[in-house]
């Protein structure tokens, strides 16, 4: 039993048992190997429901270790209650050190977002990924969907794309816009806002994506190239709520619409909590 | 040998005596009470009250211990009694605007007028099994309630309507809605009947057909809105009064959710609501219930109907689990002389094939 210390009466470190990191440690592995491509794992039920982040909290069980400093944020906050949920899960079943500073954290597991603040060498962004299949609108046929990313064939993707710009001037998909990877691999950035898809090019950290429900885990090495789906003549656009935040001010990160009245009041604050915090100190 | 049945009267006493004994289980244990399924079972026996469309939570209980724990089973004990009642009158349409909510969230805002309120729910649990339940423990305590209880809560649809960007309902046409406990279903269906079809549908089955329709067949980008669970006023309006009177409060799962429109080329791009209402506290139906709607509007609205969940015949021909499990389980019944024919049809047709098999191979060696 190693450093497996006996953490949360009866249940292994980070509650999978070491032969089920090492699976899924193996597909991770794979899956920086041939970035954007989707591997097959052997989802584990864990003791949250699916849908609720199990692929995500798979991969973080796999790659945390006792000194790692874990943070857990769902819409960017990490107040929301699904974060506080699985933030208190490996608490428990891990005993890590947990914070909700993005500099400081050394695992950051997600749920729809990317932190603003740049990610740096080192640093792991798990993210919780309902439907790893970028085609499945498209195709919802697994085995066919597989044929067409073996060809390398996303024209349903494109056309897709045209059918939107043709019918309303712009892209239909406002989030889970989908990405290509290294120039080969079609790949679902999860349901982040378009305005998070840039962060994905480049990225210092390495990202991993991980669907529970669907048996899927997918990552994208540092430094990757990922560019969002478009055409030459209209390029991918991200959008931002043209509102500054109301505690911190910040123009140019992504908001939450709060309705503040039932007469049309609204309110604009930062989605990422940390970031708003750090603006305001 | 085994001989053809006959004394099936025997047979039958002999077998409600044997089924009544099961259900007891052992005799050194206390026998649970409807009572006790009442209080602690409820989410089974608000289930049993919506499938049996029948809103009493003592006469469901009571179905509850009668079917062994068989949901279904006792779904159809409460319906076989529902039909029995008489019927004074139609209440008044609920205004689950003014429920006293329990619990109230929305995920397409962080928070709202009203807040979120979490209520009784396993949504944040870890499902660790709780090994302290097997040994009788004395009750849990509450959480002190809020003093001043909850607000107002505005419908979260409300705001999105008021900006325009919700598809409008039809109004009120005046027209009583139709009534599919006494008249038979006729396609294509109104909202209103198929609403009605899909409160008192089997769990289980709208809950794969919404599931399918996030998995790409049916293309619903859904959001929820709002689910609000908790209790309403039933109000009746006796012709002789000519005001209406409340007759008592039932607990309800009220879901909406808010999925994409494309638009048309009358309708601007918008959202358009799916609709859920279950008696008794059941979100995962409520929910399901609101993506199957939204999934059956595909005709009206113009789109392309290609999924399962899109076909209204399909789903409310197939969604009530009283139908389903009478037509799946009477191939328990005897069937020996169908099966007769179909015996004597196989024999000769393989002696035809035979012979034609026979016929072939000596032309082939001449």
């Amino acid at each position: 039993m190693s450093a497996a210390v006996q953490e949360a009466g009866g249940y292994n470190f980070a509650y999978l048992d070491e032969a089920t990191k090492r699976m899924i440690r193996r597909a991770i592995l794979k899956g920086l190997a041939i970035p954007g491509h989707q591997i097959p794992f052997g989802a584990r039920e864990m003791p949250l429901p699916y849908g609720w982040g199990t692929g995500g909290i798979q991969l973080t069980a796999s790659i945390l270790g006792p000194r790692d400093r874990l943070k857990v944020i769902d819409q960017g906050a990490d107040d929301t209650t699904n974060a506080v949920s699985i933030r208190r899960f490996f608490q428990r079943v891990a005993g890590v050190e947990v914070t909700t500073r993005t500099a400081e954290a050394t695992v950051i597991q997600t749920r729809h977002r990317i932190p603003e603040r740049h990610l740096t060498e080192g640093q792991v962004l798990v993210f919780q990924v309902p439907m790893p299949e970028p085609l499945f609108r498209l195709e919802p046929r697994l085995t066919e969907a597989r044929r067409l990313h073996a060809l390398g064939d996303y024209s349903l993707a494109q056309l897709r794309l045209y059918e939107d710009i043709a019918r309303q001037g712009e892209t239909g998909s406002s989030y889970n816009h989908p990405v290509m990877v290294n120039g080969r691999y079609l790949m679902s950035p999860s349901p982040i806002p378009g305005y998070d898809n840039p962060k994905l090019h480049r990225s210092a950290a390495i990202l991993l994506f991980g669907a529970g429900r669907e048996k899927k885990i997918y990552a994208v090495p540092p430094w990757t190239e990922v560019r969002s789906l478009d055409f030459d003549d209209h390029p991918f656009r991200p959008m931002l709520a043209a509102a500054p935040c109301a505690f911190c001010g910040s123009r140019d990160s992504y908001k939450d619409e709060i309705v503040s009245d039932d007469r049309g009041g609204r309110v604009f604050v930062c989605s990422d909590t940390d970031h708003c915090r750090e603006n305001q100190s | 040998m085994y001989v053809a049945v006959k004394g099936g009267d025997a047979a039958i006493e002999a077998a409600h005596r044997w089924l009544a004994h099961e259900r007891r289980g052992d005799p050194a244990l206390p026998e649970i009470t409807a009572l006790q399924l009442r209080e602690q079972m409820t989410l089974a026996v608000d289930r049993v009250m919506a499938e049996g469309s029948c809103l009493d939570r003592d006469l469901a209980a009571l179905a509850l211990k009668q079917s062994r724990g068989d949901a279904v089973e006792a779904a159809f004990l409460l319906r076989a009694y529902r039909n029995t009642l008489p019927r004074f009158m139609a209440a008044e349409p609920l205004d689950t605007g003014a429920m006293q909510a329990r619990r109230r969230i929305s995920a397409t805002y962080k928070d709202l007028p009203g807040g979120q309120v979490l209520g009784p729910t396993f949504d944040y649990t870890h499902r660790l099994l709780d090994f302290t339940l097997a040994a009788e423990g004395a009750a849990p305590s509450v959480p002190e309630e809020d003093a001043e209880g909850t607000g107002p809560m505005p419908r979260v649809t409300g705001f999105l309507t008021g900006e325009g960007l919700m598809r409008a309902e039809a109004p009120d046409d005046g027209e009583a809605p139709p009534d599919l406990t006494r008249e038979p279903p006729s396609f294509p269906a109104s909202r209103p009947l198929r609403l009605q079809a899909l409160a008192r549908g089997d769990e289980g089955f709208l809950l794969g057909l919404g599931y399918s329709t996030q998995r790409g067949y049916g293309n619903a980008h859904p959001f929820v809105a709002e689910l609000r669970v908790g209790e309403v006023e039933v109000l009746v309006e006796p012709p002789e009064l000519g005001f209406a009177i409340s007759i008592g409060e039932i607990t309800v799962t009220e879901c909406q959710m808010a999925t994409q429109f494309a638009g048309s080329r009358e309708e601007p791009p918008q959202f358009t609501r799916g609709y859920g209402l279950v008696p008794g506290q059941n979100e995962r139906k409520a929910m399901a219930m609101a993506l199957v709607d939204r999934a059956l509007m595909a005709r009206e609205l113009g789109e392309e109907a290609t999924a399962p969940a899109q076909d209204e015949e399909f789903v409310l021909l197939h969604s009530d689990n009283v139908e389903a499990t009478g037509f799946i389980e009477h191939l328990k019944l005897p069937h020996h002389v169908d099966f007769q024919s179909e015996l004597e049809k196989l024999r000769s047709i393989r002696r035809r094939w035979e012979a034609e098999r026979v016929a072939a191979r000596k032309e082939a060696a001449e």
